[in-house]
C-alpha cells in the first residue's frame, strides 16, 4: 500500500537515486549547495531580487537577453571542463594495472556528459548569446522579430542544463557517448534514467533553439535598417543567418529522433531496437543529419566573428566580402551532404562511402577560402594586435591543422584506420577549440565594450591567451600522436604503460587550460574593479566599421533613437567618413516590446515535465502539461505587450550621451 | 629538394592513374620515411603502429594517411607561412608596409584561392574514389603483399566473429573450433571476417592487421585481411559498448603455417563444445574474461545469432523477412511460413518450442484462426524459402 503510494507521488524516485554513498560527488553537491546558499543570500541581502526579476529574467531586450546567454555559458563550461580534467585524470593514472580513481559507472557518464555539456550548453548558449546580442546592433533594429520568443528560448536552454545538472545529484546520466547510440541506449541496455535525462535535457534545450533560430531568421530579413541591402549585410549577420537556417532546418531532425527514442523507451515501439524489424543505423544516421550540420552551427558565427575582428583590427575593407558570402552559403548548403563521413565504417558500400568523403573534402574547398580573405585581409594592412586579433592569429594557424586532419578523415580507407581513435578527438577538438572556441573568446572580447562600456584587462586577458593556445597544444597534440599508435576513444584503463607520457602531457596541457580558464574569471574581476580606467565613452572603441559601434556603449534599451539609412558595406565605416552628424533634437517617442514572465514560467514548467517524465512521475507529467497549456493560451490574452519609451527619457539619454562624448574630445 | 619533388611526382602518379595506386609498397615506404624523418625522429620510442602495421591492408592504410597528409601541406605550409609572414610584416609599428585601406577585390588572387585547394581537393578526391574501392573492406584480396600475388585457387580462412558483452568470440567454421577473446591466423593467407554482435554496437580493430569494422546485432559486416609477420598483435572494441568496454581486447596471433595447426588443434583438444546453450552462457555479460577455447562448435551457430534467434523457439529474422516480403501472414506468407518450416526442420532447427508468438508454426497457426485478414498478395517468394542464409538485414 505504502510503496504503491510512494510510486505513485514519485515513479521512479527513490532514497536510493541519491548518490549519497559516493564520497566525490556527496562533496561536489556541499560545495554546490553553499555556494548557492551564499548566493542567494547575498541577493536576499542586497534586495537585487525584485531588481533580477523585473529587469534580466523576465526581459525581453535582445541585449540582456544575450548577456544570460554568455553568462549560461560560461556557467556550463566550468562544469564541461571539470568533467574534462576528471578524464585526463583518470587516463593519465590508470596504467599498469591501476584501475584509476573513477570506475566505469562514473567515467562513462563524465565523458558522456562533457560532450553533451560542452556542444549543446557552453558552444550553443555562447554562439546564440552573441549571435543575440550583436545581430540586431549590426542590422541597426531595436530588438528581434520576437522578443518574448527570445526569452522563451533562453529560459528553455536554461531548463535543459538545470535538468543535465540535476542529474549530477539526483539519479545519474547517461553512460552512452554524446548521442547515445541505441541499441545501448535502448531500454534493454540502459534501463536506468541516465538516456532519459538526456533525452528530456535536449528537447527541452532544443525548443529554445529551434525559436531562437526562427527568430533572427526573421530577424535578419525583415528587421534591417533601410539601404541594408542582402550583399550589405555584415559578414557576422551573413553567418548568423546560416546558421539559424541550418539550426531551423536540422534541429527538427534531433526532436524527431529523440521522439522515436523516447517510444522505443517508453511504450515499446521498435525504431531503433535490433529486433522486431528495428534498425539501430536508422538513428546513427538521423542523428548525423542533425549531428553535422550542428558543428557548421558553431563554426559558422565564428567565421563571421573572425570576419569582423580581421577587418577592424587590420584597419582594412574585408578582403573578398562576395566570396566570402558565397563562401558561407555552400558550407550551409554541403554540411547536408556529408553525414555518412561519420560512420565510413558501418559497412556501407565503396561509392557511398567515396561519395560522402569527397563531399566533405569540398566543404574544405570554401572554408580554405575564407581562410585565404582573412590572410589577404592582412595583407597592407596596420594590424593592430588587440586581444581579439591575437585570438584571430592563433585560430588561424590552429585550425589549418584541424582541417587538414579533417580532410585526411574525410578519405575512407584513413577513416577505417582513425575513426574512433584519439586522432579523431584531437581532430576535432581542434576545430571545435581552435575554431569555435577561439572564435568566441575573440568575440567576447571585442563586443564586451560594447556590452558594458569598458575593456577588458589586457594583462589577464594575455595570461589566459597564452595558457588556453599553450595548454591547447600540450593537451592534444599527444591525442595525435596516441591515435596514430592505435589508441582509440573512452577507455578507462590502459595496458601498454609507452603510453602513459603521452597522457600525461595531456593532462598537463588541460591543467594549463585550467589557468587559461582561471584567468580569464580574474580578468573578468579586475576589469570590472578597474572599470573607470577601462572606459570607454565613444562606444567605438576599437574604430569598427559596423553599426554596433555608432551607437553609445551600453547601448541603450532602444539602440538607436534614429534608425539609420545605410549605403555601403561597412555602413558606420562609410559613415564616419563622410562626416556623420550625430542628431541632436527631433527625437520622438519609442516603441517597446514589454517585459513578461510567461517565458521563464513557461520554460520551468518545461523543466517539471522533462523531470516528471524521466522519473515516471505520471501524476507531475500530467499536471504540468495541462500547465503548460494554460499558461501559454493564457499569455495570449495579455494584451498588455508594448509600451512606448517617452519622448523625454530619450532626450535624456541621449543629451547624456552627448555630454559624454564632447567630454573625451 | 629532390626528395619533395619525389614525393610530388608519387602523389601525381596515384592520382591520375588508379593502375598504379594498385602497387604502392616499399616506394612509398621510401617516401613515408623521408618525408616523416623529423617526426619519427622525435616520436622514436613509441610504436606508430598506424603507420607501420604488420598486415598488407593496414599498410596501405597508412601510405594513404601519410600521401593525404603530404598532399594537404602542399597548402597547408605556405598558408601557416604567409599568416605569419604578414602578421609580422604589417603590424602596426611597421610604417615601412604598404597600407591600402580600400584594396578588397582581386580577381586573379580569387581565382587562386579558389582554384588551389580545388585542385588539391581534385588530386585528393581521385585517390580517394579509387583506394575506397580498391580497400573496400567487403572486397576479396587481390594480393597477399605488395610484392606477393595471391596464389591461385587458395582458400580464404573464415573467421566468424561475435562481439559479446563484454569479449570477443571467434568462431573458424573450417575446423570447427571457437575461441573467446583470442585469435590466430596464419601468416600471408587472406582472411574473411564475417562480423555481428549480440546485444549493443562494438567495433572489431586489429590496427596491425587492417582498419576497423562495426560489429551489430542484427546485421553482418565482412572484412578482408591478411597478417604479414608473425608475432602478436592488440585487437579491441573500438566503439565504445557499455560497462566493461575498457577490458574487451584480445591477442591477435600471427603464426606460421606450422605454428597455427599447432594453435588449432590445441583448441580443438581443449575439448569444451560451444553449442546453444554454451553461446546463451558465454553470451551473459562480463568482464575481464580470460581467454576460452571451444575444441567442438555448433556449425549454424553464428547465423542463427546474426538472426537473433539462438534461443530455442524464437523466429529467425531471415525467416520472419522473407514472411513479411511476402504479404504477412495472408495465404502467401502462410505459404512462405510453411515453406520456412519445412526447410528448417530438413536443416535441423526444429524451432518448435512454443514461446509466445515466435515460432514459425505457431504464426502459421495464428494465422489460420485469425480469419486471415486478407490483403493483396505480394510477388510470391521462392528463394526466400530457403534455410536461413545469412542475411543482410539492413544494409550496412
Amino acid at each position: 500500500m505504502l510503496e504503491t503510494l510512494t510510486t505513485f507521488l514519485f515513479g521512479r524516485l527513490s532514497l536510493e537515486s541519491f548518490p549519497y554513498h559516493e564520497p566525490i560527488v556527496v562533496a561536489t553537491f556541499f560545495a554546490v549547495l553553499l555556494g548557492g546558499i551564499a548566493l542567494v543570500a547575498a541577493l536576499s541581502y542586497f534586495k537585487l531580487w525584485g531588481y533580477l526579476w523585473t529587469e534580466w529574467f523576465t526581459t525581453v531586450d535582445h541585449k540582456r537577453i544575450g548577456i544570460m546567454y554568455m553568462i549560461l555559458g560560461l556557467i556550463m563550461l566550468l562544469r564541461g571542463f571539470a568533467d574534462a580534467i576528471m578524464m585526463r585524470a583518470q587516463q593519465a593514472i590508470a596504467f599498469n594495472g591501476s584501475e584509476g580513481y573513477l570506475n566505469s559507472h562514473h567515467f562513462d557518464q563524465v565523458f558522456t556528459a562533457h560532450g553533451v555539456i560542452m556542444i549543446f550548453f557552453v558552444a550553443m548558449p555562447f554562439v546564440t548569446g552573441l549571435m543575440n546580442y550583436v545581430v540586431p546592433l549590426q542590422i541597426g533594429a531595436r530588438d528581434v522579430s520576437f522578443p518574448f520568443l527570445n526569452n522563451f528560448s533562453f529560459w528553455m536552454t536554461v531548463g535543459g542544463a538545470v535538468l543535465i545538472m540535476a542529474s549530477l545529484f539526483i539519479g545519474e546520466f547517461a553512460r552512452t557517448g554524446w548521442l547515445a547510440y541505441p541499441p545501448l541506449s535502448g531500454l534493454e541496455a540502459s534501463p536506468d534514467v541516465g538516456v532519459d535525462y538526456y533525452i528530456w535535457a535536449l528537447q527541452v534545450a532544443g525548443v529554445g533553439t529551434t525559436l531562437s533560430g526562427i527568430n533572427l531568421i526573421c530577424t535578419i530579413i525583415k528587421m534591417r535598417a533601410p539601404g541594408m541591402t542582402m550583399m550589405k549585410m555584415p559578414v557576422f549577420t551573413w553567418t548568423s543567418l546560416c546558421t539559424n537556417v541550418l539550426i531551423v532546418a536540422s534541429f527538427p531532425i534531433l526532436t524527431a529522433v529523440l521522439v522515436l527514442l523516447s517510444l522505443d523507451r517508453y511504450v515499446g515501439t521498435h525504431f531503433f531496437t535490433s529486433d522486431m524489424g528495428g534498425n539501430p543505423m536508422m538513428y546513427v544516421n538521423l542523428i548525423w543529419i542533425w549531428g553535422h550540420p550542428e558543428v557548421y552551427i558553431l563554426i559558422l558565427p565564428c567565421f563571421g566573428i573572425f570576419s569582423e575582428v580581421t577587418s577592424t583590427f587590420t584597419g582594412k575593407k574585408l578582403f573578398g566580402y562576395t566570396s566570402m558570402v558565397y563562401a558561407t552559403v555552400v558550407i550551409t548548403i554541403l554540411s547536408y551532404l556529408v553525414w555518412l563521413h561519420h560512420f565510413f565504417t558501418m559497412g556501407s558500400g565503396a561509392s557511398v562511402n567515396s561519395f560522402f568523403g569527397i563531399t566533405t573534402m569540398i566543404i574544405s574547398i570554401p572554408t580554405g577560402a575564407k581562410i585565404f580573405n582573412w590572410l589577404f585581409t592582412m595583407y597592407r594592412g596596420r594590424i593592430r594586435f588587440e586581444l581579439p586579433m591575437m585570438w584571430t592569429i592563433a585560430f588561424m594557424l590552429t585550425f589549418v591543422i584541424g582541417g587538414m586532419t579533417g580532410v585526411l578523415l574525410a578519405v575512407p580507407p584513413a577513416d577505417f584506420v582513425l575513426h574512433n581513435s584519439l586522432f579523431l578527438i584531437a581532430h576535432f577538438h581542434n576545430v571545435i577549440i581552435g575554431g569555435v572556441l577561439f572564435g568566441l573568446f575573440a568575440g567576447i572580447y571585442y563586443w564586451w565594450p560594447k556590452a558594458f562600456g569598458f575593456r577588458l584587462d589586457p594583462f589577464w586577458g594575455k595570461m589566459s591567451f597564452w595558457f588556453w593556445v599553450i595548454g591547447f597544444y600540450f593537451a592534444f597534440m599527444p591525442l595525435y600522436v596516441l591515435g596514430l599508435m592505435g589508441v582509440t576513444r573512452r577507455l578507462r584503463v590502459f595496458e601498454d604503460p609507452s603510453l602513459q607520457i603521452w597522457f600525461q602531457i595531456a593532462a598537463f596541457g588541460a591543467v594549463l587550460i585550467a589557468l587559461g580558464i582561471g584567468s580569464f574569471l580574474i580578468q573578468i574581476a579586475v576589469s570590472i574593479l578597474k572599470r573607470k580606467q577601462l572606459v570607454d565613452v565613444s562606444g567605438d572603441p576599437w574604430h569598427g566599421r559596423t553599426l554596433e559601434w555608432a551607437t553609445s556603449s551600453p547601448p541603450p534599451g532602444y539602440n538607436f533613437a534614429f534608425t539609420p539609412v545605410i549605403h555601403d558595406n561597412d555602413a558606420w565605416w562609410d559613415m564616419k567618413k563622410r562626416g556623420y552628424a550625430r542628431p541632436l533634437e527631433g527625437f520622438r517617442p519609442i516603441h517597446m516590446p514589454s517585459n513578461t514572465g510567461a517565458g521563464i514560467i513557461l520554460a520551468g514548467i518545461s523543466t517539471a515535465l522533462g523531470f516528471a517524465m524521466i522519473w515516471h512521475i505520471w501524476w507531475l507529467a500530467a499536471v504540468s502539461f495541462i500547465g503548460l497549456l494554460v499558461v501559454a493560451i493564457g499569455h495570449t490574452f495579455n494584451y498588455n505587450r508594448d509600451f512606448h519609451i517617452p519622448v523625454d527619457e530619450v532626450v535624456r539619454t541621449e543629451n547624456e550621451r552627448t555630454r559624454l562624448l564632447s567630454g573625451q574630445v | 629538394m629532390d626528395k619533395l619533388s619525389n614525393v610530388a611526382a608519387g602523389v601525381w602518379a596515384l592520382a591520375v592513374s588508379p593502375k598504379q595506386t594498385l602497387d604502392t609498397g616499399p616506394a612509398l615506404s621510401r617516401y613515408r620515411a623521408i618525408a616523416l624523418l623529423p617526426v619519427m625522429a622525435a616520436l622514436s620510442g613509441c610504436n606508430l603502429v598506424v603507420l607501420n602495421p604488420a598486415g598488407d591492408v593496414a599498410s596501405q592504410q597508412g601510405d594513404l594517411v601519410v600521401i593525404s597528409t603530404l598532399l594537404m601541406l602542399l597548402i597547408i605550409v605556405p598558408v601557416m607561412a604567409l599568416t605569419v609572414l604578414f602578421a609580422w610584416r604589417y603590424r602596426q609599428s611597421n610604417n615601412t608596409a604598404r597600407y591600402e585601406p580600400d584594396w578588397d577585390h582581386s580577381t586573379q588572387l580569387e581565382l587562386v584561392i579558389w582554384a588551389a585547394p580545388l585542385l588539391i581537393i581534385i588530386c585528393l578526391g581521385a585517390i580517394t574514389w579509387v583506394t575506397t574501392h580498391k580497400l573496400d573492406p567487403y572486397r576479396p584480396l587481390d594480393r597477399i603483399a605488395s610484392d606477393k600475388p595471391l596464389p591461385a585457387g587458395a582458400k580464404p580462412l573464415e573467421v566468424q566473429v561475435v562481439a559479446l558483452d563484454w569479449k570477443w568470440l571467434f568462431v573458424y567454421p573450417e575446423y570447427g573450433i571457437a575461441s573467446v577473446n583470442e585469435m590466430a591466423a596464419p601468416v600471408d593467407r587472406q582472411i574473411r571476417f564475417s562480423l555481428t554482435a549480440s546485444s549493443v554496437m562494438n567495433a572489431f580493430y586489429v590496427p596491425a592487421l587492417a582498419g576497423m569494422i562495426y560489429t551489430m546485432p542484427g546485421m553482418e559486416t565482412k572484412l578482408h585481411a591478411v597478417i604479414n609477420e608473425p608475432g602478436t598483435y592488440k585487437g579491441f572494441s573500438s566503439n565504445y559498448s557499455g560497462a566493461g568496454f575498457s577490458h574487451m581486447r584480445f591477442n591477435f596471433l600471427g603464426l606460421s603455417n606450422q605454428d597455427f595447426d599447432g594453435w588449432v588443434s590445441k583448441v580443438k583438444s581443449a575439448g569444451g563444445s560451444l553449442d546453444r546453450n554454451a553461446y546463451l552462457a558465454l553470451e551473459k555479460p562480463s568482464e575481464a574474461v580470460p581467454v576460452q577455447h571451444f575444441g567442438t562448435v555448433d556449425p549454424k551457430l553464428f547465423n542463427a545469432v546474426v538472426n537473433l534467434c539462438v534461443r530455442p523457439g524464437t523466429m529467425c529474422m531471415s525467416d520472419m523477412a522473407a514472411i513479411d516480403r511476402a504479404g504477412g501472414l495472408n495465404a502467401g506468407g502462410k505459404a512462405a511460413a510453411d515453406a520456412i518450416l519445412r526447410a528448417n526442420t530438413l536443416a535441423g532447427f526444429p524451432d518448435t518450442q512454443p514461446t509466445g508468438l515466435c515460432t514459425v508454426a505457431e504464426a502459421v497457426e495464428a494465422a489460420a484462426n485469425s480469419g486471415a485478414v486478407q490483403r493483396p498478395t505480394v510477388t510470391p517468394i521462392s528463394a526466400s524459402a530457403s534455410p536461413a542464409g545469412p542475411q543482410r538485414l539492413a544494409n550496412p
